[in-house]
């Protein structure tokens, strides 16, 4: 399997930031940068990588289960976090994560039927003293209001 | 960027160089035009010892939430070791009320920088890795255009800074882990491997990453070196309190009318913190508790924040000064909902590595959430306070700590509210066979 020019790059990099004969440190960087590239960490994504690494499949299948930010199944185009920690929580979060939740008729760790968006509610983001917060791919949107949000799906949904 | 307006009550050390809003990123240029990398050129001419003595006597203590003295631990790293040392940050920011630690990436990344090459040349490590939550790509991307620039600049790379001596720096991204900010398991990851922290002794100043020499700081704590440097250790400690050198970066959220991160000394007053930086209680509503450094902290009834804000006063006051995030409550919160929310947060958290964590935070979130859906019982309360007792101090990590504190400070000091919840609720339990247990 080949990626991207510039992802390929990027590999090449990574690869001589860990000591020699460690390079498995760049294994969770490289899952993550491959499934932003292909959608989820798919099965051919796990063998390119372990075979690049020289690690076992089977040491790619464990850290996927440990890291939330791995996907086996596809994410959507636009991929949506809803914080409903703490100060979150104080500011209305929990009612954000049902809001986009109704309005894109689907739960935690789903992806829409067209591929366009996925959903989950997630845990503290960082962002607490401008709560509540939610994550559009990696793009933060802070001190969220329910109209704030209602126009920020309908802005992502209208680029397709 | 920067997100609040800052407050005329701050100390701006760490922030000097910041100008709300700022839109971009302090860039190589701008720094260096104001004293940037000067303390590294100061630190090149001085003895590793040296360095490590200034640190010392800034009382600089690690601002990740266990507050150890920096100095003391870069101290620990035996030199002389012919393995290979290493720098790493911790940018896993994951504590509940922290959101402190991206100013400095957002902004100011050369900041970080420059502590980082000053605490290479105090251990003699040769690599480092800033370790960044993976959520946060852009500071992240931010990051590496900042150290691409210190690459030009001669400032990393085989001879930094005419010096002689090499100092490589990377990021490296995470990918959705609290536990993965326990200095342990963020070592596990950045070696590929699932975030189960490591039992300690050894620590990682003899045995981190790679096996090899390593210290671990937070970045707000690599980030205050600079400025110690230039202005020495002692004008660093008295900035702040006795034993707590310096300001640091408070988080304020929840129900205050200014919430935003705001740079105070150590030992500043909550209370001043909650209405002179704050602006209040939102609402013009009365104070309920303050959790004072991140959800790991016991709580703070209102009675008992008029406190000063450093590691040892919190500590006599059985709470923590933690990671800097101070979430205040008003007399509106629900504290079993709050307190079923931390639990689902530790549950969700726990790395199942070790049984105490992983079945005592499953079941501390089971009671409370019986307990916030109005169908538990009297006994859950104790059962809460136990449970959470026996996995305190029991675990191969901080974690079981992390979650038995709030438990067990929330349910003892707000006990009256919990059992008004199971009162309350009985009313409405119309038959036998709905009774509490179900929900197990
Ligand atoms: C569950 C858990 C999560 C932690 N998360 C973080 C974190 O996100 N950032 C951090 O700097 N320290 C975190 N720590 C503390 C680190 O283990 C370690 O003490 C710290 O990085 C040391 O740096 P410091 O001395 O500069 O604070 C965490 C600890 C535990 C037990």
């Amino acid at each position: 399997m080949t990626f991207s020019p510039q992802l390929e790059a990027k590999f090449a990099d990574l690869i001589t930031h860990y000591p020699e004969g460690r390079q498995k440190g760049a294994l969770i960087p490289m899952l993550l940068y491959a499934q932003d590239e292909v959608g989820a960490v798919t099965p051919e994504v796990i063998a390119e990588v372990a075979s690049r690494l020289n690690v076992k499949p089977v040491e790619v299948e464990e850290v996927i289960g440990y890291y939330t930010m791995l996907w086996r199944h596809k994410r959507g185009k636009h991929h949506i976090q809803v914080c409903t920690n703490l100060s979150c929580m104080l500011a209305g979060g929990e009612e954000l994560y049902a809001q986009v939740s109704k309005k894109l008729g689907i739960g935690h760790r789903e992806t829409t039927p067209d591929g366009q968006f996925s959903l989950e509610e997630t845990e503290c983001l960082g962002a607490c003293s401008w709560a509540p917060a939610v994550l559009v791919n990696y793009d933060f949107h802070m001190k969220m209001t329910p109209e704030k949000l209602d126009r920020l799906i309908e802005s992502l949904g209208s680029k397709q | 960027m920067l997100y609040n307006e800052p407050s005329p009550h701050e100390t701006r050390i760490l922030t000097r160089r910041l100008v709300y809003p700022q839109a971009e990123p302090i860039g190589y240029e701008q720094y260096a035009a104001q004293q940037g990398y000067e303390a590294l050129r100061k630190a090149l001419a001085m003895t590793p010892d040296a360095i490590i003595d200034e640190v010392k006597k800034s009382s600089l203590r690690g601002r990740g939430g266990a507050g150890f003295p920096a100095g003391m631990k870069w101290s620990f790293v035996d030199r002389k070791s012919p393995k290979p040392k290493y720098i790493v940050v911790n940018a896993d920011e994951g504590e509940p009320g922290t959101c402190k630690d991206r100013i400095i990436l957002e902004n100011e990344p050369h900041r970080l920088i420059e502590g980082c090459v000053i605490a290479a040349r105090a251990i003699g490590a040769e690599r480092g890795w800033i370790y960044i939550r993976g959520e946060y790509r852009r500071m992240i991307e931010t990051m590496d255009r900042a150290i691409a620039e210190a690459y030009q600049q001669g400032i990393l790379g085989a001879n930094v800074l005419g010096s002689g001596t090499r100092f490589d720096l990377y990021t490296h991204t995470g990918a959705g882990s609290y536990e993965c900010g326990e200095e342990s398991a963020l070592l596990e990851s950045l070696e590929g491997k699932r975030g189960n922290p490591r039992l300690k002794p050894p620590f990682p100043a003899t045995s981190g990453a790679f096996q090899c020499p390593t210290i671990v700081n937070n970045v707000e704590t690599f980030s205050a070196v600079p400025d110690i440097i230039m202005n020495g250790g002692d004008w660093y400690a008295a900035l702040g309190a006795p034993r707590n050198g310096g300001t640091r970066l408070f988080c304020l959220s929840g129900h205050v009318n200014k919430p935003g991160v705001y740079e105070l000394p150590m030992g500043y007053n909550l209370l001043r913190m909650i209405n002179d930086v704050g602006g209040g209680i939102r609402g013009g509503k009365k104070l309920k508790a303050v959790v004072p450094g991140g959800s790991s902290c016991p709580i703070l009834k209102a009675e008992e924040c008029d406190i000063a804000m450093d590691f040892d006063t919190l500590a006599k006051a059985g709470s923590m000064l933690g990671s800097g995030g101070v979430i205040i409550l008003d007399e509106t919160t629900d504290m079993v909902k709050f307190l079923y929310r931390t639990m689902k947060f530790y549950a969700h958290e726990s790395c199942g590595w070790c049984i105490p964590c992983r079945e005592g935070t499953a079941w501390l979130k089971k009671i409370l959430e019986r307990l916030d859906a109005g169908v538990g019982v009297s006994k859950d309360l104790d059962m809460v306070d136990q449970l959470a007792q026996s996995m305190f101090g029991r675990t191969f990590c901080a974690l079981g700590d992390a979650a038995a504190m709030p438990a067990m400070s929330i349910i003892r000091k707000f006990r009256a509210e919990f059992e008004e919840r199971i009162r309350s609720a009985q009313v409405f339990i119309p038959a036998p066979e709905t009774r509490p247990l179900v929900v197990l």
